[in-house]
């Protein structure tokens, strides 16, 4: 590959898809595309980026999948799924008791094994949720990763990564080599293709985003952006979830941490401030910043 | 350093076995069959099982039952690692009082996270 070749996938896939590729990442470009250039009579990646070049749309999709389709394994890095059992849901459920619904977000959520990994934490939570309406919306850049991810079929090697037995004994049939998720499970988690880089308002309202592991291959401006747009989307006690090596420290004040629950954020909200009522001390130190400073103007 | 007993006719899934959970940070015994598992256990009880189910003299199974009703039998956490990989063998085991259940082929990213799953790292 040459320079050249790796600059236009670099700025074609930070365009396609929000990819931040460093100079380099050369080794993990040619070990996700040349399969891919083979599988397309292709001789290698200077031939592949040539025909991307000729505005083959089904390639460049192609190009996208194999860049941004990454390892994920059910309850990966368990931790967070222990805060979801042990204190988001039971909130929650106390929160929500008069509406009992819940909405949640699995973004870039792979072949699945997150967003039915969030499904069995909410089946296992037993009357807590009993008879409530819960939805998991799953969403990823890849069309063929979703159309797995629906099936809900997984190999033994899957099966056995993150998730205990008896879940795989409680929610799981055996479908010759493959093991298929219940098909109440699979009801339970909506599909739908989506670009983190667009407008993803249209999504509604949630309690809870789990965006794990997704962010770190965006750069800090698309990163910011992303939490902006996902904080309006976060009901005001709702809870956002970030990967183990992710942090929105430094990044943005729209999250801030939830108390001692590594990896779980809040939305940082801004009550409303009666202007000439007075405003109390202690709700105005909720307020950020730059609402404060207009409020004070005033 | 905790001791896992490694327990399987194949001498080759024990040293592959042997290999993947020493670097895991365990002691390694090893037996060929659920008798001589037993024998090791009454000798000094190991923190965990792996553990074949098809074997001569004694399966698997059997020597888990054993085990079970042995004064400090209850505490090895116990992981079968067998190519009985249906339904109806796990919920036998799971009942018999295994903790955890690995279909072969396995590799060291299975095994880290059976082990896990059962606070043994």
């Amino acid at each position: 590959m040459t320079p050249s070749d790796y600059e236009y996938l670099r700025k074609f896939l930070k365009e396609r898809s929000g990819l931040d590729l460093s100079a380099d990442k050369q080794y993990l470009v040619e070990s996700r595309l040349l399969p891919l250039a083979r599988k397309s009579s292709l001789a290698g990646i200077p031939e592949l980026v040539a025909k991307m070049k000729g505005n083959a749309e089904a390639l460049t999709a192609e190009v996208v999948e194999a860049m941004t389709t990454n390892e994920t394994f059910f309850f990966r890095d368990k931790i967070p799924f222990d805060h979801l059992r042990e204190a988001v849901l039971p909130a929650l459920a106390q929160a929500r008791a008069a509406r009992r619904s819940l909405r949640i977000w699995c973004a870039a959520s792979s072949t699945g094994q997150e967003p039915y990994s969030i499904a069995m934490c909410l089946k296992e939570a037993g009357p807590l949720l009993s008879g409530w309406r819960t939805e998991i919306v799953a969403t990823d850049l890849s069309q063929a990763v979703l159309e797995k991810s629906k099936a809900g079929l997984f190999s033994q090697f899957e099966v056995q990564r993150g998730l205990p037995i008896q879940l795989l004994v409680k929610y799981f049939t055996q479908n010759g080599e493959l093991w298929q998720i219940s098909s109440e499970l699979r009801g339970m988690v909506q599909h739908r293709q989506l670009n983190l880089m667009q407008d993803f308002s249209h999504l509604g309202t949630f309690d809870i985003i789990f965006c794990r592991n997704v962010l770190i291959y965006f750069d800090q401006n698309t990163k910011v952006s992303i939490f902006e747009r996902m904080s309006r989307m976060l009901e005001p006690d709702g809870v956002l979830a970030l990967g183990a090596a992710e942090s929105v420290v430094g990044i943005t004040n729209t999250f801030k941490p939830y108390p001692e629950r590594r990896g779980l954020y809040r939305p940082n909200v801004a009550p409303v401030i009666r202007v000439g009522a007075g405003a109390g001390v202690g709700a105005s130190t909720l307020v950020p910043q730059t609402l404060r400073a207009a409020a004070s103007a005033r | 350093m905790r001791t896992c007993l490694v327990v399987d006719d194949s001498s080759v899934i024990r040293k592959v076995a042997r290999r993947i959970l020493e670097g895991l940070d365990f002691q390694i015994v090893e037996a060929e069959d659920g008798q001589k598992a037993l024998e090791v256990c009454k000798r000094a009880m190991p923190e965990a099982v792996l553990l074949d189910w098809n074997m001569p003299v004694m399966d698997g199974y059997e020597f888990l039952g054993n085990l079970r009703r042995m004064p400090g039998g209850d505490a090895p956490k116990v992981v079968f690692c067998t190519t009985e990989n249906d339904v109806a063998h796990i919920a036998r085991a799971l009942h018999a009082g295994a903790n955890e259940y690995i279909m072969k082929p396995f590799d060291k990213d299975i095994v880290t996270a059976k082990f896990q799953e059962v606070g043994l790292l």
